[in-house]
């Protein structure tokens, strides 16, 4: 039964690997936010002994995780999907050098790319780093994988890969409570060059030894309890791994299923038993025909990807239909709504410079966070996003491509948290190769889109303690940066004037744009006193309706209703302010030029 | 066996959804029933459409909701009633807290908030309970309990003794807010019963 008490919580997929490093008895952790993997380290860091923190990206994360290792200690190293892109190059040498203390690395990976710039299946990671992979269906799993994965990594002297999926991560489950475990492994220092140091002759010799270790892996694969046939139903049999085996499971709740829970190595001899056990026999993966192309490859006939869309999350009805055309069910239409996408918060400091960026008439190179909204209408003054850190580059390297005149064309935009992930080496690259381009690096004190993490600029550690931060100036100054402006984003006229100076430069400049954010506790905790509309002042202009602003909202005037009202007969409409949204920035009272925005005290 | 129940949750990013869905799953819990939900965490948060998918019974595989099968819908706000309509089912409830919250392009003039927008589901007879949330939570004294008054109201239809939905709130809201949540609860089991 899975009644919750002391022993059965009820936690989430992160929450419950935060519970399985916590008892696979984890020592060191490390990583960089990233949405769906954000609240493993958060949760982690509230457990007593085990050392936490966000490093600047994940390669740094990563290698961290490595030297705790080498330390001989239980490390974790965590990330989204795109995160392991640049942690790839630490990846794919550990997985030479092997480990000491166990060495697991959480990939979260986000089908459907609900909060990602793409969908990758980093279950091909495994197969190209030569490292085993495991892959939980739901957060109990998930909890004991990551014990299972410690043990795997020691036992076998490999780094794991832990792949998750954002309906493992932000699913809540019951979760058994279970006991803390030691590694056997002796922390202190150890030189083993031959393992360490990866020079030519010595990784030459590692190689051998990775694929005798996968070649152990696979073995012991046939016979892992996460590796499991499930009796029943032979018409149809199905092999199948993750989030998708529930939804084999609900589709066709009597067929025999094959569950791969270490879906990289494969166990060969099980899945040929099953595959002969079976008449017909489907692989049900999201993403990538990873586990079909593999099985394929051992000569087995089976359907997948001809039946099962290879874009997007799968679920239980999409399964079932895809595999019984004939049960799709008549659903009610859907209605024709006005969108609600997401949007920047009231009082975003980021608001007033995309406010500004819309009226420039340039190419804005952008980046990798909450200000991508910048975007969206109305404001709609993004032209770039591909990765994190790339709008510097980007912006260079168009300047370099259109040559002389282009130089106040082009404007990059970065937050705080991306340019110290991956944005200081393109600023040096544009310094030294010389560009005019201007770089505007968004303060706002914090990492924002992934829920409030601490960075090394923004003064606090994972903890929330008292950390050393990064002078943003002295920094664009060091690398050779000459025109460095600071700005406050919410006077939009001062700023605008900034921008329009630093964007004329015939050399590289920086701008940086410092307000923070509005969901930092202490904004939220500050009382502040709402702008309001004076609405006998609003001659309709809409100057700041333009700003998109959700506190800001426009009612239209009916046929001869302005008249009626004493405005203009020619007004289609006055704005007014929800003062329980403001959060008081005064961007929007910075553009009225009819006083009809005033702050409630001057009331 | 029982059958796995359905629960949508539909709103609007930061109206409290997550603490009224966290509730509602910790009171089944309670009663004996195993419990998944799934939400999104991230870009969609940011006062853009969120659901969370609740699903309860004697064991839970899926954490998602197929289309065509959410028994019952809580919406917080009034078009995120409808938005969802192809989950729903003819015999689905709908609770729906009377607020509207403009999006941006209501906001900014481009287009007007729907007319009657709940004709949507009634034109296919579903059954809708309008639920004043946000007029009863301040009538307990405390606005922010407007989530609570859907728990409430959503508790009427659910399989749990009311008492228990009692003692969960009693350990998951800080103690300073217990009453005037209870008192919200309450109000919300009123409005729909």
């Amino acid at each position: 039964m899975t009644k919750i008490s002391n022993e059965s919580i009820w936690l989430s997929g992160n929450e419950a690997i935060a519970l399985g490093a916590f008892e696979a008895g984890v020592k060191v952790a490390s990583g960089y936010p990233g949405t769906p993997s954000t609240e493993i380290l958060e949760n982690l860091s509230r457990y007593d002994g085990v050392y936490t923190e966000w490093a600047p990206n994940e390669k740094v994360g990563l290698e961290v995780a490595i030297g705790a290792s080498f330390a001989g200690v239980r490390a974790l190293a965590t990330m989204k999907h795109v995160g392991l892109n640049v942690a790839a190059d630490p990846l794919f040498t550990a997985s030479y050098t092997g480990v000491r203390g166990g060495l697991v690395v959480v990939t979260a990976d986000d089908p459907e790319m609900h909060s990602s710039q793409n969908e990758q299946d980093n279950r091909n990671y495994a197969f190209a780093a030569k490292v085993p992979m495991l892959e939980p269906s739901d957060p109990a799993e998930a909890k004991e994988f990551l014990k299972l994965a410690f043990a795997l990594s020691e036992q076998l002297d490999t780094p794991v890969l832990f792949r998750i999926t954002t309906r493992i991560a932000h699913v809540k489950g019951v979760v058994r409570k279970g006991e803390r475990e030691t590694s056997a492994v002796t922390a202190g220092i150890e030189k083993v060059p031959g393992k360490f140091v990866m020079l030519p002759a010595m990784a030459r010799k590692r190689r051998v030894a990775v694929e005798a270790r996968m070649l152990e892996c696979r073995k012991m694969a046939e016979t892992m309890d996460c590796n499991r046939i499930e009796k029943g139903n032979t018409k149809r049999g199905f092999i199948t791994s993750g989030v998708s085996y529930l939804y084999v499971k609900e589709a066709f709740p009597d067929a025999a299923v094959l569950k791969l829970g270490m879906c990289w190595p494969l166990p060969e001899e099980m899945i040929r038993t099953f595959a002969a056990s079976v008449e017909e026999l489907f692989i049900v993966e999201e993403l990538d025909p990873f586990l079909e192309l593999h099985i394929k490859a051992m000569g087995i006939a089976c359907h997948g990807k001809d039946l099962i869309p290879n874009q997007g999350e799968l679920n239980t009805t999409i399964v079932r239909s895809a595999i019984d055309p004939s049960t799709s069910a008549k659903l009610f239409p859907a209605v024709d709504l006005p969108p609600r996408p997401p949007n920047m918060c009231p009082g975003c400091p980021h608001r007033g410079i995309f406010y500004n960026l819309s009226k420039m008439k340039v190419f804005v190179s952008g980046d990798i966070g909450c200000y991508t909204l910048g975007f969206l209408p109305p404001l709609s003054a993004m032209d770039t996003t591909v990765c994190m850190g790339a709008s510097v580059p980007i912006a260079h390297g168009m300047a370099k491509a259109l040559g002389e005149g282009a130089h106040d064309k082009i404007v990059a935009v970065i937050g705080d948290s991306t340019f110290i992930h991956s944005g200081i080496t393109g600023l040096i690259n544009t310094v030294y190769n010389d560009s005019a381009s201007t770089l505007i690096i968004l303060d706002n004190s914090i990492t924002a889109m992934t829920g409030q993490q601490q960075n090394p600029a923004s003064g606090g550690n994972i903890k929330g303690e008292a950390a050393s931060a990064i002078d943003l100036e002295t920094l664009c100054r060091a690398i050779g940066v000459k025109n460095v402006f600071t700005v406050n984003p919410h006077d939009i006229p001062g700023t605008k004037k900034v921008m329009k100076e630093a964007v004329a430069l015939t050399e590289p400049s920086v701008i940086i744009s410092r307000a923070p954010c509005v969901l930092l506790p202490e904004m939220k905790g500050k009382k502040t006193v709402a702008y309001f509309t004076n609405q006998d002042n609003c001659t309709g202009c809409m100057a700041c309706i333009r700003l998109g602003c959700p506190a800001i909202s426009w009612t239209a005037f009916a046929e001869g209703e302005a008249e009626i009202r004493g405005y203009k007969k020619s007004q289609k409409g006055i704005s007014k302010i929800d003062e329980i949204l403001c959060n008081a920035c005064g961007q929007c009272a910075s553009l009225c030029k009819f006083k009809a925005i005033t702050r409630g005290e001057e009331k | 066996m029982r059958a796995t129940g359905n629960i949508l949750f539909s709103g609007v990013g930061g109206q409290g959804i997550l603490l009224a869905s966290e509730i509602t799953a910790y009171s089944l819990l309670a009663a004996g029933f195993d419990a998944k939900k799934s939400e999104v965490h991230g870009m969609a948060q940011r006062g853009g459409s969120v659901t969370a998918h609740l699903r309860y019974g004697d064991r839970v595989y899926s954490p998602l909701i197929e289309p065509g099968r959410a028994d019952i819908q809580v919406a917080f706000e009034m078009m995120e009633a409808v938005r969802y309509l192809p989950y729903l089912h003819k015999d689905s409830k709908v609770i729906v807290n009377t607020q509207r919250i403009l999006p941006p392009a209501v906001a900014t003039g481009k287009t007007t908030y729907p007319e009657e927008v709940l004709a949507h589901l009634t034109v296919h007879r579903i059954a809708v309970v309008c639920v004043d949330a946000f007029d009863l939570a301040r009538e307990v004294g405390e606005v922010r309990t407007a989530n609570m008054v859907m728990v409430g109201a959503l508790s009427v239809f659910l399989p749990v003794d009311p008492a228990i939905y009692e003692q969960v709130i009693g350990t998951r809201v800080p103690e300073r807010f217990r009453e005037v949540n209870l008192q919200a609860f309450a109000a919300g089991r009123r409005a729909s019963a």
